[in-house]
């Protein structure tokens, strides 16, 4: 038994204990916060199976951004007494059945889960054979931009799709309007200078973080949330207003990534031979899969920031 | 095991030993504000001496940079949470445990 | 001794236990939403440690690293947009929890 396996012997307890916590406690305000520590201890968890690249997206999205979604909701829902507090705890045969049926899930996926051939089976050998064709030397951007590229253009219109599904709630005085409600922040505070200190190394940071993603844990998604939480710090401390949904420049900025992308897999028809494949020239792939990751970052900032930001509440001025 | 491998462990074990104190105190300090304290005071020395211990291990003086902008992140975030979460609890008296 | 990955494994399949036991009994949409979110994470920490038995530490499938990274990412966009619709239904009902399913025969009227 070696330390690092002491280790997980102490992480995975404290994982299910923070995540029963975040379904259990009575405090809602704990259990979102027990929701945000879950996710940086998963963090943890990832690092030891050795995906740093999904550590980063968990800490950034999982943790980060979904904290901040929740925070913000709860704040604007209130932590007054209401109907659900009125209702009392939930009856003891709905938790026994709860209980019973998640004891039941979880005992079935367990015993997959045992009962899988070891070692199991691999795709890693045939990334890392072709993978020197890319001239990429992290095999994750690799698979997300070049061998199953169809999942990642997919998701960045899923991304695009859960934004209209968001913006389409606005009332209509502020049909296209500004999202969210105007963040109030002394100018002195300690918020405020934090939110102009911290944006300079941030963009730093994305942009590095990006830049990496070629060849060690980075990328676009990964750099594209930190750069989203850029600009959320710096709405929250009331130093810029977000833009209008209805904005073009703001619209351009959305649809860039998909767009790029799209553009490169069709001229993959004509170069390669098929949709978003790469040239087999030398040299060729890497800048083209860079150009589509620039175009993606950008685009992914600008839609989880907005994602984040929400439904608009306000007229546009 | 050579001098720099036992300065390391030496300067991790003592940032540990911070981080244990600094968890101790939020779990037995009375209020916001004394736990506050523990935290920020001891975590802040207790990952800087994890950082120092990592040093001569980092790749190159790049990464020995990067580690030092990490601890300088995590104190600057560290100072203004704290600022922001005391400012609110002695704004609304919920000072108490 | 089970292995490090195998443990993450059965971590993650009680996750999704977990989860499902919170999104039954909690009444509250926004709890609603955090329980949905441990179900999937917890879907994902099944995925990934089952791709990273073998391997071990030090690496592992970038396949199903990349789709869980796919996931995350997914996930967050739903979640989004399930608090707007939250937000929206407490704006117009003053409600933090959704209303009761009709009876059965009302749907068909």
């Amino acid at each position: 038994m070696t330390a690092l396996y002491l280790l997980d012997l102490v992480l995975v307890p404290a994982i299910l204990l923070a995540a029963c916590t975040a379904v259990g406690t009575r405090d809602r305000f704990a259990a979102v916060v027990s929701f945000i520590v879950y996710g940086l201890l998963l963090a943890i968890a990832w690092v030891r199976l050795g995906a740093v690249d999904v550590a980063l997206a968990e800490a950034a999205i999982g943790a980060g951004l979904t904290g901040v979604l929740l925070l913000g909701a709860l704040a604007r829902m209130g932590r007054r007494a209401d109907e659900a507090a009125a209702a009392g705890p939930p009856g003891r045969t709905l938790r026994l059945g709860a209980a019973a049926l998640g004891a039941a899930v979880a005992a079935g996926i367990a015993a997959a889960v045992l009962a899988l051939p070891e070692p199991a089976p691999q795709l890693s050998g045939a990334v890392a054979e072709a993978l020197p064709a890319l001239g990429l030397g992290n095999p994750v951007t690799g698979v997300l931009l070049a061998f199953r590229g169809y999942d990642t253009l997919l998701e960045a219109v899923v991304l695009l799709l859960a934004l209209l599904g968001i913006w389409s709630l606005a009332p209509d005085p502020a049909w296209g309007g500004l999202p969210g409600l105007r963040h109030r922040a002394r100018p002195e505070g300690v918020l405020a200078w934090l939110g102009r200190l911290l944006p300079p190394v941030g963009i730093v940071v994305g942009l590095y973080v990006f830049w990496v993603g070629a060849d060690r844990p980075g990328g676009a998604f990964q750099a594209g949330t930190i750069l989203a939480a850029v600009w959320i710090l710096a709405v929250m401390s009331a130093l810029v207003e977000p833009p209008a949904v209805r904005s073009l420049a703001l619209r351009l900025a959305l649809v860039a990534g998909p767009a790029l992308f799209l553009a490169v897999g069709f001229a993959g028809l004509g170069l390669a031979g098929a949709f978003l494949g790469y040239p087999a020239a030398a040299g060729w792939a890497k800048p083209l899969i860079l150009l589509v990751e620039a175009g993606l970052t950008l685009s992914i900032a600008a839609t989880l920031a907005l994602l984040v930001a929400g439904t608009p509440e306000r007229a546009a001025g | 095991m050579s001098a720099w491998d036992l300065f390391t462990l030496a300067a991790v074990a003592a940032g540990a030993f911070f981080f244990l104190a600094g968890t101790v105190g939020l779990l037995r300090f009375p209020d916001v504000f004394t736990r506050l304290h523990a935290l920020t005071k001891a975590d802040n020395l207790g990952l800087g001496l994890i950082v120092l211990g990592l040093l001569p291990r980092a790749e190159g003086v790049f990464g020995a940079l990067k580690l030092v902008a990490v601890w300088l992140l995590a104190l600057l975030a560290a100072a203004t949470v704290a600022q922001l979460v005391a400012r609110l609890a002695r704004r609304e008296g919920d000072a108490g445990a | 001794m089970t292995s490090a990955a195998t443990l993450y494994g059965l971590a993650g399949a009680a996750l999704v236990g977990i989860g499902l036991y919170g999104l039954a009994v909690q009444a509250h949409v926004l709890r609603k939403i955090l329980a949905f979110n441990l179900i999937g994470s917890g879907v994902f920490l099944v995925f990934g440690a089952v791709a990273g038995r073998g391997g071990g530490a030090g690496g592992g499938d970038p396949v199903p690293q990349a789709m869980v990274i796919t996931g995350i990412v997914v996930a967050l966009s739903a979640t989004a947009l399930a608090v707007a619709l939250a937000l929206r239904l407490f704006r117009e009902t003053g409600r933090v929890t959704l209303p009761p399913d009709p009876p059965a025969g009302a749907r068909d009227g």
